[in-house]
């Protein structure tokens, strides 16, 4: 087995469902991974994205539905025989064993020549050639986790199933790896399948995010696409934040205009769920770094045209980049509004009266049959 | 140092709260030594002084009858040696035949507690410990009916021709069981087999399974798995396992007495006979401390060869 291994091809899922007993971890879902993309899976703990990943790799056998690579059905193969390699998220280094031989076992185990050179090549990649004799135990949690990720991609695996590979790691650290991840992957041309709860880190990292919820997959899409075009509240509410407004639509055409918290809000239709009757209900969604705060004082405080709400400042904190405001309104109890520190802003304190307005073009709607809150604060890693 | 600082004083201390610091921190210095002296207490009384004394006995010379005198007389090691070594021979053979037999039984057993038996698990474990409820004696004594003459395992044996083998190996007689080394081996196996399972559990639990998943996901078959994973981080069970059952093993003379005949003798018969049937103090006290050599010498030839200083 040499470097041609990796011209394989997608990773293909088809009607793949997982369920213990009476749980269903993962519900029939089709999934498929182009080669060579960094692909990223976004959802909270227990959404079924390591059992997803799990049965990639062979690890979880698949209640229904197959798993194809490259064309390829591997949904029989027991893990020692599938041309994929984890990432743990615990490691899962083998402790009796030093830095280099971790990283040789699988060249080992397939009895391949030049195990050495490949070793010292692997630890180059990965920046640790002082410590090719340490053992484990004697590593930092960064430097394990590049051991793994070391370990793994040595066999030069069709596809690298990352399991929540910077879950261990501080912070900074995290930030750090995310680039270093990236730029192996750019360097190796692997297809990278992901696994993660941090949407930023699924953002920053992956080309393809799939985010799922409940054992399904919500949405898939780029990163910026998911971010922009939310198609379900879970996934407004995970990626990033979002104000989500009931409202009723009043007139559909190319501009769909809807009444909500006494006042008319206007959005572009091709923004709109299918059918957008008047009298029907939507959830209007606007980002907080889209809107602009003006105080209720200034005389002419928007543009026509623009989408305008008022309503009370009740919370401002200043983060550095931006002040975050909470604004209560007709339209919605607290809405967040992220405003960019550029000039000192008057008349914003905690009290004062405000107008927020957006450009309509801004504006999403989303079904109003979905629970408003699905998804909020299911992020532990708010930083 | 203040008060506050300073962990709850024992009750002599508090009787002096005045006292300067320094006396405060050497009392303090003294509190793990005064900890260990119960211990040391019991070792001295109850292991280190017997030694002495059994030492001694080794060396003197005499009669029950005119009194035992020290005279250094090493010849009795010699002589003892020369006159037992067949028990010797056969002590460290049957304990290591049964060490090995425990091993072979033990871990398969204790893999599966380990990895498999899921809500069992606590079950099993307390069915490996279930015999110390009963007496060692009894249990060997029960032994005796089961390697019976006529029995259904003599029967089932012999219907199998499994007698025969092992007869024709020396090690039963005349399609019987009962008296041959078979079932001095077997009694062995079976009195020290919860040693050996206990050690390799524990160090076969400590074995995190994501490694079995880590080594499969690396092309490790599952037979590779197991020599490149498990087998070597249960190492210090294996070890543990084996000297625990070797070295009590290799002086117990209960099986051989209860199983055995006069021709399966192990060296802790013969020390038994002669402390208390004999009466012959210096050959019996010279025995144990051969006895304590060879193990000694057999343990850490062990222990070296198997590498696992580092593990223990």
């Amino acid at each position: 087995m040499t470097q041609q291994q990796t011209t394989g091809g997608d990773v293909r899922l088809t009607g793949i469902s997982k369920a213990y007993g009476s749980f269903t971890a993962v519900h029939p879902l089709d999934l498929t991974v182009p080669q060579g993309s960094f692909f990223a899976l976004l959802g909270a703990s227990g959404c079924g994205k390591t059992t997803t990943l799990r049965m990639i790799a062979g690890l979880e056998e698949a209640s229904t539905g197959t798993v194809s690579l490259g064309g390829t059905d591997i949904t029989a193969l027991p893990p020692h025989k599938r041309p994929v390699n984890t990432v743990f998220q615990s490691y899962a280094l083998f402790p009796h064993l030093d830095v280099t031989e971790n990283i040789a076992f699988g060249l080992r185990r397939r009895r391949v020549t030049s195990v050495r050179e490949r070793v010292a090549e692997m630890l180059e990649l990965v920046q640790l050639g002082d410590f090719a004799r340490r053992r484990p135990h004697q590593l930092s949690g960064g430097q394990q986790q590049r051991v793994a990720v070391a370990r793994a991609l040595i066999n030069h695996p069709q596809v690298l199933l990352l399991d929540e590979p910077l879950g261990a790691l501080d912070l900074k650290l995290r930030r750090r790896m995310q680039l270093e991840l990236k730029r192996i992957q750019t360097e190796v041309g692997i297809t990278f399948v992901h696994v993660t709860h941090d949407q930023e880190e699924a953002m920053t990292m992956a080309d393809t995010v799939a985010v799922m919820n409940a054992g399904r997959v919500e949405q898939l899409g780029s990163p910026a696409d998911l971010y922009e075009n939310p198609r379900t509240t879970f996934v407004a509410n995970f990626l990033g934040t979002s104000n989500l407004i009931e409202a009723e639509i009043v007139s559909a055409g190319t501009d769909v205009v809807v009444s909500a918290g006494g006042g008319t809000l206007r959005l572009p239709g091709s923004r709109c769920p299918a059918p957008t009757p008047p009298g029907g209900r939507l959830l209007v969604g606007i980002r907080p770094e889209k809107i602009s705060l003006a105080p209720a004082t200034d005389a002419e405080p928007a543009a026509d045209g623009r989408n305008r709400v008022t309503g009370r400042i009740t919370e401002s904190s200043f983060i550095g980049v931006s002040t975050q405001y909470v604004v209560e309104s007709p339209a919605g109890k607290a809405l967040q509004v992220y405003e960019q520190n550029v000039e000192h802003r008057r008349g914003l304190a905690p009290g004062s009266e405000v107008v927020l307005h957006w450009d309509p073009a801004h504006t999403f709607a989303l079904d109003a049959t979905q629970d408003m809150d699905a998804g909020v604060q299911s992020v532990e890693d708010a930083a | 140092m203040s008060a506050t600082d300073t962990p709850p004083a024992p009750p002599a201390e508090e009787a002096a709260p005045a006292r300067p610091v320094r006396g405060r921190s050497l009392r303090k210095r003294l509190v793990p030594y005064w900890l260990l002296l119960p211990g040391i207490l019991w070792l001295l009384v109850f292991f280190a002084l017997p030694m002495v004394y059994q030492a001694s006995t080794s060396v003197q010379t005499g009669s029950l009858e005119q009194g035992f005198r020290v005279t250094w007389h090493f010849r009795t090691y010699a002589d003892a040696f020369a006159d037992y070594y067949p028990q010797f021979v056969r002590s460290l053979l049957y304990a290591g035949t049964a060490t090995l037999l425990c091993l072979l039984l033990g871990y398969p057993l204790a893999y599966l507690i380990a990895f498999r038996a899921g809500r069992w698990r606590n079950l099993l474990l307390v069915l490996v410990i279930a015999p110390f409820f009963t007496s060692f004696l009894i249990r060997t004594l029960a032994w005796k009916t089961i390697l019976a003459d006529g029995g259904a395992v003599v029967d089932a044996l012999e219907g199998l021709h499994v007698l025969d083998v092992t007869s024709r190996l020396g090690w039963t007689e005349d399609n019987r069981i009962l008296a041959t080394p078979m079932a001095v081996v077997c009694g062995l196996t079976y009195n020290f087999l919860p040693f050996m399972i206990l050690p390799l559990y524990t160090s076969l639990d400590r074995i995190d399974p994501r490694l079995h998943e880590a080594a499969g996901d690396l092309y490790a078959t599952p037979a590779a798995t197991f020599r490149t994973v498990t087998l070597p981080l249960s190492m210090p069970g294996v070890v543990a396992g084996t000297l625990l059952t070797f070295i009590p093993a290799s002086g117990d003379y209960v099986n051989a007495e209860l199983l055995g005949s006069t021709d399966t003798k192990m060296v802790g018969s013969v020390i038994q006979s002669q402390f208390l049937r004999v009466l012959d103090y210096p050959t019996a006290a010279a025995l144990s401390f051969i006895l304590m050599a060879v193990v000694l010498l057999v343990v850490t030839v062990y222990i070296r060869r198997s590498g696992t200083e580092d593990l223990l």
